[in-house]
This record gives C-alpha cells, sequence and structure tokens, in this order.
C-alpha cells in the first residue's frame, strides 16, 4: 500500500470557509488516495484533537485556517502552541485563507495580536520568522479548492514552486482576476451600466469589482468547474489580498469620478490617457443586451 | 519622427495659429500658410496632407502645451488653493502671451466641430491637458481639499470660467487687464470647488 501524505489541517479564528470550499472540490476520491488528515475539524479522521494535543503525531503538512492570535485557545491550549508543536514536526506549512495568511476579517476581532502566519495585512509579521521558509501562502475568501489541492500535490512530488512576496504561488496569483473576466471587452470601452446578476457591463467603474487589482485565477480555473463570481454578475470583492475585507464591496470608491484604486501597476496618468480615448467611443453593440427578447 | 521633422511640424502649427487668429480658419488656406513660411505648397503637404488633418495636430499642440504646464503644478508639493491660483495664472498668462493659442481652442475647436468629428471624438485630442486636470481634480479630492463631485459639473465651472473671462478680453469688454483677476478667479474657484 503506498504511503499518504499525511496532513493535519488546524483550524484557528475561522468561519470555517475553506474547510467548505475544500469539499467542493471535485476530485475527493483521487486526492484521498494520495493525502490522508491525521486530524480535519469536519472530516473524519485518525486522531482526535485531543490526540494531536497530546501526543507528537507524524505529520507531513500542517494547514492553518483561520486568524492567528497571542491568546486564542483551542481545545484548552493556546493555538500557537500547537502551531509551534507541529511547526517542528512537518516539513511543510500551508496558510489556507486570507486570515491564515493576512489577518482576514478577524483582524477585527478582540483577540490579541491578531494576524495571518506571517502577515498582518501588508506588514511583515515577526514572530513566526523562523517558519518562513517552509510556509506557502494559499489566500482567499474562501480558497479555491482546485489552488489548494495543486499546491499540494506539487509539495508531495517535491516541485520547486515560485512564490511571490507574500509565498502565494505564482501558478495561481501572478494572475490578476481581471485575467480571462469574460466582461473585458466592457472593461476596453468603460461600458458599466450593470445590474448584479446581469451579464453585461464592466463592474470596475461603479460597482466595486476589484478584479484588475486582486492577483488570483478565479476566471482562469472556475470555480466548481463552471463559473466565477464576475461572470455570474458579481463584483470582484479582492478576498486574495491583504486589505480584504475593504468597505462598501459593491461600490467603486471614487474622487472626483476617477477610481481610487487603479489595476494592478497601471500610472494614473496613462490610465486617464486610454479612459478619455476609449470613452469616446460609443459601441452600440456593448450598449445593448447580449440576448434581446 | 526626426527630430527636424517635428520642428517643422510645430513651426507650421505656430504660423497657423497666427494666421487662423487673425484672418480666420475658413479664410485660411494651405498655399496661405506655405507662404508665410517661404514654403512649397508641395513641401507643406509632406507634413500635412490637409487642412483637417492640420487643425487636429493643433488642438493636440495646444493640449500638450497647456498639459505639461498643469502637470508641472500638479506635481509640486504645494496645497490645491495654490495650484488653483498657478492652473489660473498659466491659463491667463497665456492668453496675454500667446492669444493666438486660446484664440483657437476656444473660437476654432469649441465651434468647428465639422472639422473634428472624425478622430477627436470626446476628448480624444485634448486628452493630454484634460488628464492634468483630472489629476487636480482627483488629488484634490484626495488630500481633503475639493468635494468630491460629478467631474464634468468641477470641470465645467473651472474651465467655463476661465474661457469666459479670456473671451471677454479678446472682446475688448475687461476694465482690467487679465492677470489682474488671477487672484479673484482662483479665490472663487477654490471655494466654489472646495470641501
Amino acid at each position: 500500500m503506498k504511503k499518504k501524505v499525511r496532513i493535519l489541517w488546524l483550524g484557528l479564528i475561522t468561519c470555517n470557509g475553506n474547510t467548505h470550499s475544500f469539499l467542493n472540490y471535485t476530485h475527493l476520491e483521487q486526492f484521498f488516495n494520495d493525502f490522508e488528515f491525521i486530524y480535519h475539524p469536519i472530516i473524519d479522521s485518525e486522531y482526535s484533537l485531543e490526540d494531536i494535543i497530546s501526543q507528537d503525531v507524524a505529520c507531513d503538512i500542517l494547514l492553518i485556517e483561520g486568524a492567528i492570535a497571542d491568546d486564542f485557545i483551542k481545545a484548552d491550549v493556546l493555538g500557537i502552541d500547537i502551531i509551534k508543536k507541529y511547526s517542528n514536526i512537518v516539513s511543510k506549512i500551508v496558510t489556507v485563507g486570507t486570515c491564515a495568511t493576512f489577518g482576514g476579517i478577524f483582524k477585527e476581532s478582540h483577540y490579541k495580536n491578531v494576524s495571518g502566519l506571517h502577515f498582518r495585512e501588508e506588514k511583515r509579521t515577526e514572530k513566526y520568522n523562523h517558519l518562513f521558509e517552509k510556509t506557502i501562502s494559499i489566500s482567499g475568501c474562501p480558497i479555491h479548492p482546485e489552488t489548494l489541492v495543486s499546491t499540494l500535490y506539487a509539495i508531495k512530488k517535491g516541485l520547486d514552486l515560485k512564490l511571490d512576496s507574500y509565498l502565494r504561488p505564482k501558478e495561481y496569483f501572478a494572475y490578476t482576476v481581471h485575467n480571462g473576466c469574460t466582461r473585458n471587452e466592457y472593461f476596453e470601452y468603460k461600458v458599466d451600466h450593470h445590474h448584479f446578476g446581469e451579464l453585461e457591463g464592466c463592474m470596475f467603474y461603479d460597482h466595486g469589482c476589484q478584479g484588475p487589482l486582486t492577483h488570483g485565477s478565479c476566471n482562469k480555473i472556475l470555480w466548481n468547474e463552471i463559473n466565477s463570481k464576475t461572470r455570474a454578475g458579481l463584483p470582484c470583492m479582492g478576498c486574495t489580498e491583504p486589505s480584504f475585507p475593504k468597505q462598501n464591496l459593491f461600490s467603486t470608491k471614487k474622487n472626483m469620478g476617477i477610481p481610487e484604486f487603479l489595476p494592478v501597476g497601471v500610472n494614473k496618468r496613462v490610465y486617464l490617457t486610454l479612459a478619455g480615448i476609449t470613452k469616446a467611443f460609443k459601441i452600440d453593440r456593448l450598449q445593448k443586451k447580449l440576448f434581446d427578447d | 519622427m526626426t527630430d527636424k521633422k517635428q520642428q517643422k511640424k510645430e513651426q507650421i502649427m505656430l504660423a497657423s495659429l497666427g494666421l487662423f487668429a487673425s484672418k480666420g480658419f475658413y479664410n485660411t488656406t494651405i498655399p496661405d500658410i506655405a507662404l508665410s513660411l517661404k514654403m512649397s505648397v508641395g513641401n507643406m503637404y509632406n507634413y500635412f496632407k490637409s487642412k483637417d488633418l492640420l487643425a487636429k495636430e493643433i488642438i493636440k499642440f495646444v493640449s500638450s502645451y497647456f498639459g505639461k504646464k498643469i502637470r508641472a503644478i500638479n506635481e509640486e508639493n504645494i496645497s490645491t488653493k495654490e495650484k488653483t491660483r498657478k492652473i489660473v495664472e498659466i491659463y491667463f498668462q497665456t492668453a496675454i502671451v500667446k492669444p493666438e493659442m486660446l484664440d483657437y481652442f476656444l473660437r476654432i475647436y469649441l465651434s468647428t466641430r465639422e472639422v473634428f468629428k472624425d478622430g477627436c471624438e470626446g476628448m480624444i485630442c485634448v486628452n493630454d491637458f484634460v488628464t492634468e486636470i483630472m489629476i487636480y481634480f482627483e488629488e484634490g479630492v484626495k488630500c481633503g481639499d475639493l468635494r468630491d463631485q460629478d467631474f464634468f459639473n468641477a470641470f465645467g465651472l473651472f474651465m467655463g470660467y476661465l474661457g469666459g473671462m479670456v473671451f471677454l478680453q479678446g472682446e475688448n469688454v475687461l476694465p482690467k487687464k487679465l492677470n489682474e483677476y488671477v487672484d479673484d478667479v482662483s479665490d472663487n474657484i477654490y471655494k466654489a470647488l472646495s470641501a
């Protein structure tokens, strides 16, 4: 019988959203042929959380879901003590989700010094510096199951994953959510005219879409192999970014008509010059419904 | 394009601006422009294939002139109030020193739309200038000096006011010299736009 990769899925300050997202992975049977959870919050596993805490259970990868705080207690022990113990046992640590990576929404909670494992928003925290080299971040609220599982397979195969400055695999995070968005034509010609849930219009200009400034593969690797937020008619909320969640996610923050946050790497003058040119064109086709009744 | 060719094009545009201001746009012909520069008409067409194309290049040239001036102001580390005054000053100063530039913008570009309808749609040919005005507004709002509002509302107030004053000066109806209005006009604009 082949040896499976042993994973500890540790949930700290979390809503368990990443756990639920993981359950949507479409090839779980195959996954469980290659991996096993020594402990998982909702999937049957060999050990209980009490066993994990009281023993030193052999393990290959530690997955951390949820934000980390100095005083957060899990099964009567400090969560950070569980991290300390198992980070010495495993060869890799993966922060699963935006809370475990950057602090996410739970950085607003009452716990002490809430952050991700290595970052509080964009700022690097120093506490777990010694674990930096063995950590990979999969941000997202929730994580894309394909991204997590493919990363785990890459670890299993010993591949040398190229990571960005937040330790996210470039394979999935070098792109923006704008890449592959089916509304790009509306973006190019600055046509919003969007109504939530409809197919037409770009949501960047008025409806808060952060696709052009958010790193992720949502429009390249579709969710449930079917869809993405922007394809379904909902703005990208920037859930993979350190700053998530911003406020007023359904409207674009503008100053005198100019979006405050521009597409990644685009200079303001260049953006305004291009916008001024494209705005001059009125493309009738893009003003109409795609499917006229 | 070589520097030499660009320099010649600019020379032609400057000569054209002068002739358009003195004789009017429709009364000025390509041979008139060529004659004023002691060029052959045939050679003129090496630089501009038609008067309409020349007209479009000139408005881009004027826009670029103002764009560069306002960009320099935008990049200064000064308050929005001071920027407002400097923009008004530049605009009025140009009206005094290079009246043909603003004359072209106000009397030809804005009122001869049939010439500009193909190739200068919307703000395309005045993009350099409008972009810098947008940046002035946006940064003013961001730092809390200006009130957030519809861009065109603010743009119309600012440029309409300046254009109106320059027009009145061109008609010789202003009781004072244009540069004597800089303080009051910039103060009025800033008060109207401020948060």
